[in-house]
């Protein structure tokens, strides 16, 4: 059953900021021709919070600018503050405010150049600037950032600088493309609570895509959007609403939750299974929920529980049609050898660039067949560290050990151990699919039958036989997320680096991912893996915290959670998430950093 | 609606989307130094070494002399030889030894006075001066052919005077060069370079600017705000051709000041002339940066359409006028071409108008052309 | 033997990469095909068809016949005739003629009576090489129209004269000079484009990250990176050499490994330097910055269009360091003087001296430059 949940009453003219009725938008030249939306029929009431959600490749984007007249629709009009998008887009251009996907700002330029520029374009008038500048520093912080380039903010201060210089002239519309990609959680925080003081105080109308689920839930309205269609609007509730009574938590203490939330995953009559905290989330179809005790019957020490639904589980069963998720099939490991013991050894670990440490007095371990995530904002070191392991860059100080040696001085076929992927899912743009893993293949010694067979078992394993010919510049990107990881991968490797592997990446493909590297886990290959999604956390088996350089916090998920609490008030009754946790951290830790100062 | 709205749809508003695009691009300049370089840095190292290091003036040219049988006639041409600053003569015992001195490229070519010369001098048929040379440059052996010719018009007069007889010539060729007496190559070669320099620096400055806007995204951000196309592209344009003119001043000082070339012409229509040439190299750079979208193709399109051109088929070296009509043809397309013609005119012979005007016209036309297809071929869309 | 495989499969990639995209495609094809032509036609010093006028304030016989002489040479055309002193100013300083020859009321007189007659020749100096090419084909007009009055009239020449021959070029056409030089031009044009941008976008994408954590040795990276720019360059050096044989009709006396083991030195010297750039530049900015600071000099104080014996010392010895400058020889003693590959190893192995030092240096950049 797909949820259309019916439109919300038609509203009054003045009422409508944002209409499009019947848009159609196509790329590219025959026969390469992608459809990007079909037929978008949509309405954005004044004053209120509208949140376009979808699937990666959905056409969020393209709708975006397409309502600021960057695009023009091939069918369709589109109607914005009563101007008519396509052709008075200069109209529409000086009365909304849009913030592209990587906020649009010269890093170059400082905090102040960056919105007198803006203010110069907006035709903001000279007498009006500095209390408007005053406002927006006042509201975003970053007061004391004005002579700071903006290239040297960290990624919350960048989002919160292009919200400012979208603002610089109030605008009656506001259009965030994935305002919250790439931050961490106290600024996403703090950029909803923006957002609401926008909405509130002066009336604005919002209309911001995003990729996290949770966001939606903070939405007055939610428009869902897939494969360039709209299959909902309404209010988060209306979506989530049908699934009532099909949403349970099961927790079996006596099975590990990756092997859980595989084995429920691949059930019958099981629409979504995803690991939180200690438990694991499922959402049956409508037949098994009536009996959901028997759902958890094979399974040694099982308990299930209801829970209320909430938004991303609507969002799951809709996309997926109600089908279950098909067990995902990970090319079988037969490199990994069982023995335990620590794979990365990291002591001390210094990394200065100028007199600036990235990183600073590092020490961990991560054992063998085990997922180490390392969790913090843009900036905090992750990458450094990262980079640091795999021996793309010396260290400063302190000493570190993959498989033994140091990757930097180490001799080839000790490369050929591990398996990297890179934050930008780094693969030859121009290249085909089928011609990106045979020079990989190649370039990890694959050779003969070997050679063939891993590429075969790479197109099959990760369902990418029907892109073979394809570009991988024009896949949507979580199949470019595939077929990067499938590249890592061909040569077996017993240790797996992982570079935000999951950025921008949609829930349905994140789920995808995540299973697969959990096989992989159980099959005894060790996975590093840095994020800023919180929620992926509860994936690892251990992770550490970091923020400026350091490790706030070093441990399995419960245990961070645990030192968390102790750190916040606790709110009985609440559950903990790893939000919470990495929020509860950072803020102790600047209350320490101020006690110290002080002292 | 708040009250301001109609003032910044207005002119006001125009003017101050237009500033504030012109101090952002200053600003990026400054704080990149690559673009201070090519500007400033980049004209004086090449025209350093390019002015000092390129001369069609050969100077000391090494000449073997094979003399068969040295005597006082044999002797005065020689000395004929020693005593102008074209030759460095090295004497040779015979014609073997001498020809695999060419070979080898110690001397430049062989005089050769035969066993005979100084009995045939005196008969009716003359004495030939055999001249070697080599002619794998050919334009160096001509250029010696020509001093020996010299040479040898001296030897002659002198001769003549000395015997108290007439020039035996029917016909006394006597050249009057204007502008040039001296044959100072550096003094066309300086202003020609100027050409090149600031060819490679109106497309190095401009080739990428488009494309990294587009590629840093920062191109969206500003699309959505009301600023024009026009703004945008006016915005690029002004600062860079700032950049361009002071790079341009700064050469002018050099030609003038270090390498002592006359500028005959006025400053202001040097000046002007500048500024059209410079419309010309930035709109093309601006149109390659447009058209390509991407950094690397247009990295690769500003190398392959700026310098080897500019190089050879501008007029700076080679003579326009002597290419076939086709390959003339081709070279109008060359802004280059136009801005070599002014320059070796303003600096050498004065404002001549008939020679400045069309020059100046048809850089003025590639400017309005290459600005005018940068300007179409720029949508504010994103497509 | 797994080396030469991860060799020849990022050799493999590195023609995808270039060439699926259509854009640098042509680029790297059409253009300098292109440009062999019309530079084939362009660089050359030889003069054609220079316009000239005449000022006859004599116009004797002697006079006619000596300008019949210059209006019926190929390098010069009369373009006007004028017969006021004051009309020799414009014409010259507007570019309506390169020269104007001016014969005075005593020409007929003074030739009769065997007495030096006066011609004098009002040249543009603006293009003092031009200026000097073509007085230089004035004097020989002069020369013979000399000689062959005095036959006529039975007397006595001058008591000497100059009888000159050029090796290895008889009509010193300046073509042969220069078709062969362009081979080495557009080579390293082409090479630097495909080298140059190549590692510095990799890194910009990525990629080359990626690239530096598989089992491939810097080595192995080197070379792979190495030989597209090789095989390209090679392909189009020979294909311009056959331009240049088949089409100007540049004569090629010597042999053909020589020219290729030349070339492929060459190349290997203009890659080095190019990964050498590509592996300093951060971003695809400088290494376009870097080819150009490269490109400019190379061309420019190779030899190709002034000799580098006119350079200062301090200037010769900065060319020592150009691989242009060794090419440019090879090229020449290959087609024109028909050299043996004895007398071209001076030039050979100082283009695999900078190639093996600057190959060395890209290949120890690779993993040194990266933060």
């Amino acid at each position: 059953m797909i949820v259309a949940a019916a439109a919300p009453a038609p509203a009054s003219g003045t009422d409508l900021v944002l209409r499009l009725s019947g848009v159609d938008k196509r790329f590219g030249k025959p026969p390469h021709v992608v459809q990007a939306l079909h037929g978008v029929d949509l309405e954005v009431r004044r004053g209120r919070v509208t949140g376009l959600i979808g699937p990666d490749g959905a056409g969020k984007t393209t709708l975006m600018r397409i309502a600021s007249g960057l695009l023009t629709p091939e069918r369709g009009a589109v109607q914005a503050l009563g101007f008519d998008a396509a052709r008075q887009s200069l109209q529409v251009q000086s009365r909304v405010g849009y913030m592209p996907q990587r906020f649009g700002l010269y890093e170059d330029l400082s905090v102040q150049e960056n919105l007198d520029l803006y203010a110069d374009l907006q035709g903001v008038a000279p007498t009006a600037r500095a209390p408007r500048y005053r406002e927006l520093m006042h509201m975003t912080g970053l007061a004391s950032f004005t002579r700071r380039l903006a290239g040297r903010l960290s990624g919350g201060m960048k989002q919160k600088l292009g919200l400012a210089c979208t603002l610089v002239h109030p605008p009656e519309l506001l259009l965030l493309d994935e305002p919250t990609v790439g931050v961490d959680p106290v600024s996403r925080r703090e950029l909803w609570q923006i957002v609401y003081r926008l909405v509130r105080e002066q009336s604005m109308t919002v209309l911001l895509s995003t990729a996290y689920l949770d966001e939606a839930e903070r939405c007055a309205e939610v428009i869902l959007l897939h494969e360039g269609r709209v299959l909902g609007h309404g209010a988060p509730g209306d979506f989530s609403q049908p699934l009532t009574g099909r949403s349970f938590r099961v927790t079996a203490p006596d099975i590990g939750k990756r092997a859980l939330q595989a084995r429920l995953g691949t059930k019958p009559g099981v629409v979504d299974a995803v690991i939180q905290g200690e438990h694991v989330r499922v959402v049956l179809d409508a037949g098994t929920a009536q009996h959901p005790n028997a759902l958890p019957r094979d399974l040694p020490g099982a308990t299930i529980k209801p829970v209320p639904p909430r938004f991303e589980d609507a969002f799951v069963t809709m996309i997926r049609g109600d089908r279950p998720g098909r067990p995902v099939e990970v090319p079988a490991m037969t490199g990994a050898a069982n023995t335990d013991g620590t794979v990365i050894q990291v002591r001390h670990l210094d990394r200065r660039f100028g007199d600036f440490y990235a990183v600073r007095d590092l020490s961990f371990d991560v054992r063998r067949g085990e997922v180490f995530g390392l969790l913090g904002a843009n900036g905090a070191g992750k990458s450094t560290t990262f980079r640091m392991l795999c021996g793309l860059l010396p260290a400063s100080g302190g000493r570190l050990s993959v498989a033994g040696v140091d990757l930097r001085t180490a001799s080839a076929t000790a490369r050929a151990r591990i398996g990297y992927m890179s934050q930008k899912f780094s693969l030859y743009g121009n290249l085909s699919v089928h011609q990106n893993l045979r020079f990989f293949a190649s370039a990890y010694g694959l050779t003969g039958r070997s050679h063939r067979q891993r590429i075969d078992a790479a197109l099959t394993g990760f369902e990418l036989e029907g892109y073979r010919d394809t570009e991988s510049q024009t896949l949507p990107l979580g199949y470019k997320q595939r077929l990067a990881l499938a590249c890592a991968l061909l040569h077996q490797p017993d240790i797996l680096f992982l570079d935000e592997p999951t950025s921008g990446v949609d829930p349905l493909a994140r789920r995808e991912f995540w299973a697969r590297i959990g096989a992989l886990a159980e099959g005894g290959v060790t996975v590093l893996v840095t994020t800023h999604f919180m929620e992926e956390a509860e994936y690892c088996d251990r992770m550490a915290i970091m923020a400026a350089g350091r490790i706030l916090a070093l441990g399995t998920p419960e245990q961070i959670k645990a030192r968390a609490r102790g750190a916040a008030k606790p709110e009985p009754g609440e559950e903990t998430t790893m939000e919470d946790a990495f929020i509860a951290l950072i803020e102790a830790a600047k209350r320490q950093e101020t006690q110290t100062d002080a002292a | 609606m708040p009250p301001e709205r109609a003032w910044r749809s207005g002119r006001g508003g125009a003017h101050m989307r237009l500033r504030g695009l012109v101090r952002k691009e200053f600003l990026q300049i400054l704080r990149d130094p690559s673009s201070i370089a090519i500007a400033f840095v980049m004209p004086v190292v090449l025209l350093l070494l390019f002015g000092y290091g390129v001369s069609m003036d050969a100077r000391h040219v090494p000449l073997a002399m094979v003399v068969e049988q040295p005597d006082a006639d044999t002797a005065g041409l020689v000395g004929a030889f020693g005593n102008t600053e074209y030759f460095h003569p090295i004497a040779m015992p015979d014609m073997r030894s001498a020809e695999r001195a060419m070979l080898a490229g110690r001397v430049s070519g062989i005089v050769h006075l035969r066993a005979d010369f100084s009995r045939r001098l005196h008969s009716a048929g003359g004495a030939p001066i055999q001249l070697i040379l080599n002619g794998v440059d050919a334009n160096y052996a001509r250029l010696i052919q020509g001093y020996v010719q010299g040479v040898w018009g001296a030897w002659l007069t002198q001769r003549a005077r000395l015997q108290g007889a007439r020039l035996p010539l029917a016909v006394d060729l006597q050249p009057r060069v204007w502008f040039n007496g001296n044959f100072r190559s550096r003094d066309y070669l300086v202003p020609g370079l100027i050409v090149v320099i600031m060819t490679l620096i109106g497309a190095l400055l401009t080739a990428l600017v488009m494309a990294r806007e587009w590629e840093r995204g920062t191109m969206e951000a500003l699309l959505v705000t009301p600023v024009r196309m026009r703004e945008i592209l006016i915005g690029k344009l002004i600062p860079y051709f700032v950049l361009g003119m002071g790079g341009m001043a700064l050469s002018v000082a050099m030609a003038v000041w270090l390498f002592q070339v006359p500028l005959r012409g006025s400053l202001w229509v040097l000046t002007l002339s500048s500024a059209l040439f410079l419309g010309a190299a930035l709109g093309m750079g601006l149109l390659i940066s447009i058209t390509a979208r991407n950094q690397f193709v247009a990295g690769l399109l500003a190398i392959i359409t700026t310098f080897l051109p500019a190089f050879i088929l501008s007029g700076f070296i080679f003579d326009i006028g002597s290419m076939p009509t086709v390959v003339q043809w081709i070279t109008r397309l060359m802004a280059a071409r136009y801005f070599v013609a002014i320059l070796q005119t303003s600096f050498l012979a004065g404002d001549v108008w008939p020679v400045l005007l069309p020059n100046a016209l048809a850089l003025m036309g590639m400017a309005v052309i290459f600005l005018g297809l940068s300007r179409r071929r720029a949508r504010k869309r994103l497509e | 033997m797994t080396a030469a495989r991860r060799i020849l499969a990022l050799t493999i990639k590195e023609f995808l990469a270039l060439m699926k995209d259509r854009f640098s495609r042509v680029v790297v094809v059409v253009p300098p095909l292109l440009q062999t032509l019309a530079f084939g036609y362009a660089a050359s010093f030889d003069l054609n068809h220079v316009p000239f006028a005449v000022y006859d304030e004599d116009g004797g016989a002697g006079a006619r016949e000596l300008v019949a002489r210059f209006a019926a040479a190929p390098a010069f055309q009369q373009r006007a005739v004028i017969h006021r002193h004051a009309d020799i100013r414009p014409l010259i300083d507007n570019r309506k003629v390169l020269m104007v020859l001016h014969i005075g009321p005593q020409f007929g007189r003074r030739l009769a009576l065997g007495e030096p007659a006066p011609l004098q020749i009002v040249i543009d100096g603006r293009n003092s090489n031009t200026a000097a090419i073509a007085l230089n084909y004035a004097r020989s007009i002069v020369t013979g129209f000399n000689r062959q009055w005095a036959a006529d009239r039975g007397r006595g020449g001058p008591p000497a004269f100059v009888e000159a021959r050029a090796w290895f070029n008889p009509n010193l056409e300046s073509r042969w000079f220069f078709v062969p030089g362009i081979i080495g031009l557009l080579t390293l044009v082409v090479t630097m484009m495909v080298t140059a941008l190549s590692v510095a976008r990799e890194r910009e994408q990525g990629t080359f990250d990626q690239l530096l954590v598989t089992p491939m040795r810097p080595a192995e990276i080197l070379v792979g990176k190495a030989l597209p720019g090789l095989i390209i360059g090679v392909l189009e050096g020979a294909v311009i050499t056959l331009i240049a044989v088949y089409w100007f009709q540049v004569p090629l006396l010597g042999s053909l490994t020589a020219l290729f083991v030349g070339l492929c030195l060459f190349l290997l010297s203009a890659i080095g330097i190019g990964l050498m750039i590509s592996s300093l530049s951060v971003t695809l900015q400088q290494a376009l910055l870097g080819a150009f600071l490269f490109l400019v000099p190379a061309v420019i104080l190779s030899g190709f269009a002034t000799p580098i014996a006119n350079m200062p010392e301090a200037v010769q010895l900065l060319t020592y360091a150009n691989p242009l400058r060794y090419f440019v020889v090879v090229l020449r003693g290959v087609f024109l003087q028909g050299a043996p590959f004895g007398l071209l190893v001076g030039q050979f192995w100082p283009m695999a001296v900078i190639g093996l030092v600057t190959l060395t240096a890209a290949g120890w950049l690779f993993r040194r430059r990266m933060h």
